[in-house]
């Protein structure tokens, strides 16, 4: 399996809900299907409303980890 | 998610349009289309002279509320503004005028933000609206 290339990196900590979610939905825009982006963010509604919109839009959530008080999430475009 | 999601605002204190600005987003972020009619004191709010001001909080926020919401805000939290300003980036969010109200309140369509795309009545609005909800804020 080809490892999965992280191609933009959004740093959405310290920003409330939905500003994650806006973050992410501007920047997938720009992608190439297939790729992927990173996305840090502190809101703990984030964890939520990340799967939400992915099961909406069809973005798959690749991976969501939390480190404490930062969740990471990495998302590839459809 | 076809269904546009609708709002009429009519509030025009911060924390109602703050809250109104993040439903937007969240719905602009899904691809769900957003209409708003701005009437009454949320249209004043509108003004490009006044945009920016503070417009105080619902009565309900008190003294404790003043404290969270600014607290927030210090934390760096958007204002509305700026939060439909990213909205309407995200395309599918149509900002419109009441006419009625613009006539109350004596404004033209000039003296409005740009965020504000066009002036309409209540009949276009519920067209615009087709079946999808309609949320009175």
């Amino acid at each position: 399996m080809p490892v999965l290339e992280i191609t933009q990196r959004i740093d959405a900590r310290g920003l409330s809900c939905p500003m994650p979610i806006v973050k992410t939905a501007q920047a997938i825009r720009l992608l190439e299907p297939g790729s992927a982006i990173e996305l840090l963010a502190t809101d703990a509604g984030s964890v939520k409303d990340v799967a939400a919109w992915c099961r909406t839009t069809g973005n798959i959530l690749v991976e969501q980890t939390s480190d404490g008080a930062v969740y990471r999430f990495v998302i590839r475009r459809k | 998610m076809d269904e546009p999601l609708n709002l009429v605002l009519f509030s025009g204190t911060d924390d109602k349009l703050q809250a109104a600005a993040v439903l937007t987003a969240g719905a602009a972020a899904l691809g769900k289309p957003v209409n708003i009619f701005l009437q009454y004191w949320a249209l004043d709010a509108f003004r490009a002279d006044r945009i920016a001001s503070d417009h105080g909080l619902a009565p309900e926020a008190g003294t404790a509320g003043r404290e969270a919401v600014d607290a927030l805000a210090a934390a760096g939290q958007s204002r509305w503004a700026d939060t439909l300003r990213q909205a309407k980036e995200l395309g599918g969010v149509d900002i419109e005028a009441c006419s009625l109200s613009m006539d109350l309140l004596h404004i033209d369509q000039g003296d409005l933000d740009p965020l504000v795309d066009g002036v309409e009545g209540v009949t276009a609005f519920y067209l615009a609206a087709g079946d999808g909800h309609v949320v009175f804020i």
